[in-house]
């Protein structure tokens, strides 16, 4: 019988059954989430919590500080996607540490650094290596070139991580979810099959989605409707098979390795990360033991945030002394974090009932 | 760093990159994990081209429902 996308939308915002807590662990399904307006329409039943998916969120205060370090030492530029500009260290983001002479450059993809190592040979350029499975390719095929043209000025600061292995840790761990919506880009790469472990060991439905609201809306129907089963939905299918790209896990795994990951607010996760290999250590700016993680203020729940065990709204600080323009934790700065979105759907929703008054 | 729309190939060069088309904004992306052709709608991530998205499996509403249905 065919379904009619209005179907879906009365079946989700009517939903009268078991309550269920759905976790999206991708930044832009967070984004995507916000702009359509996605939990306005869900019944009360059905929780939407952001996970660790956002890898700016992620990333702990020891790597914010190893930039800025870097980013002040003689003769050493930091590169950077943008984000991470404003994610505060220990004490100071890098973005603030300009003013006492960090250099940094902003670039849109990890290759412009060659670029710029190729103007200004007497200068090491630094790239901050953040990202997931999606995004770790790009630094695979940068060392590839770096290797090819023997390239010496250029090593990047990593940051790696990887989405089944701190799934199955939040699960281990106690996290109350019910279903996944599993990240569309990372499964482009590991394959929709890679979520099939900790969806048989936990008995839980994932559904790999794409971006727009009607994508993640069937998604968050196909979960619902899976509740209590341990299977993997792939609603992806133009752009996710099972089995993923071997290409790019080839080239991945010829320049790093597994290793446990440092993760913002959650603290150290097993096997859910990636180092350079030690053939290749002359390109790591001293990547590994990056583990300390500071709050910049005590109050700061990013952590349980990050895993599901609270709302933005629950922390003291969110949207009082935590703000976009002044942000105390990373879920806060980055356009792909929870609090973000929350802070910028608030106060939409004020705008829109100050005009109903 | 992550963009979820689909981009259309308008040009493949010679050094392994691909000029990508976002609604008027061209970018520059590498292209060595897929191969691409001129007209092909492709994901970008991080200034790499990660896939070339199959038209043929831009699957209907109903044929992902027929999983779910078919429990």
């Amino acid at each position: 019988m065919p379904i009619d996308f209005n179907e879906i939308k009365e079946y989700l915002k009517e939903y009268d059954g078991p309550a269920m807590t759905l976790m999206e662990v991708c930044g832009s399904h967070t984004a995507a989430i916000a702009k359509y307006g996605i939990k306005a329409m869900l019944s009360d039943k059905i929780r939407l919590v952001s996970g660790p998916g956002c890898p700016v969120c992620v990333t702990p205060t020891a790597y914010v500080d190893r930039l800025i370090e870097l980013a002040l030492k003689e003769n050493t530029r930091v590169v950077t996607f943008g984000d991470m500009i404003r994610v505060p260290g220990s004490s100071r983001s890098l973005g603030e540490a300009r003013g006492d002479g960090a250099k940094v450059s902003m670039v849109y993809s990890p290759a412009d650094t060659l670029k710029l190592a190729a103007k200004d040979p007497d200068t090491t350029f630094v790239f901050a290596a953040v990202g997931f499975e999606t995004t770790t390719p790009a630094y695979a095929l940068m060392l590839e070139r770096m290797e090819k043209e023997n390239i010496k000025n250029v090593q990047l600061l990593t940051a790696l991580k990887t989405m089944p292995a701190v799934i199955d840790w939040l699960l281990g761990g106690g996290a109350d979810i019910d279903g996944f919506i599993a990240p569309g880009h990372v499964s482009v790469i590991t394959g929709s099959s890679a979520f099939i472990p900790a969806a048989e060991k936990y008995g839980l439905p994932f559904c790999v989605s794409g971006f727009r609201g009607e994508e993640i809306l069937a998604a968050i129907y196909g979960l619902v409707k899976s509740r209590g089963q341990g299977r993997v939905l792939n609603f992806y299918p133009s752009a996710v098979t099972s089995v993923g790209s071997a290409e790019a896990r080839n080239i991945v795994g010829r320049y790093f390795r597994p290793a446990a990951a440092a993760w913002r607010g959650l603290g150290e996760v097993p096997g859910s990360g990636l180092l350079l290999k030690d053939e290749y250590s002359e390109w790591d700016a001293g990547s590994a033991g990056l583990t300390e993680d500071v709050k910049k203020n005590s109050l700061c729940r990013c952590g349980e945030i990050l895993s599901g065990k609270a709302d933005p709204s629950d922390c003291p600080l969110f949207g009082k002394t935590c703000t976009p323009g002044k942000p105390m934790g990373a879920c806060m700065v980055s356009q792909e974090g929870s609090c973000y979105h929350s802070y910028l759907n608030r106060v939409s929703d004020s705008e829109d009932s100050g005009d109903k008054r | 760093m992550c963009v979820a729309t689909a981009g259309k190939v308008i040009e493949v060069r010679d050094d392994a990159t691909a000029l990508v088309d976002f609604d008027g904004n061209r970018v520059s992306a590498m292209t060595g994990l897929v191969k691409v052709s001129e007209g092909d709608y492709v994901l970008v991530h991080a200034g790499c081209v990660i896939q070339v998205l199959d038209e043929a499996e831009a699957t209907s509403l109903n044929d992902l429902m027929r999983e779910i249905e078919g429990l």
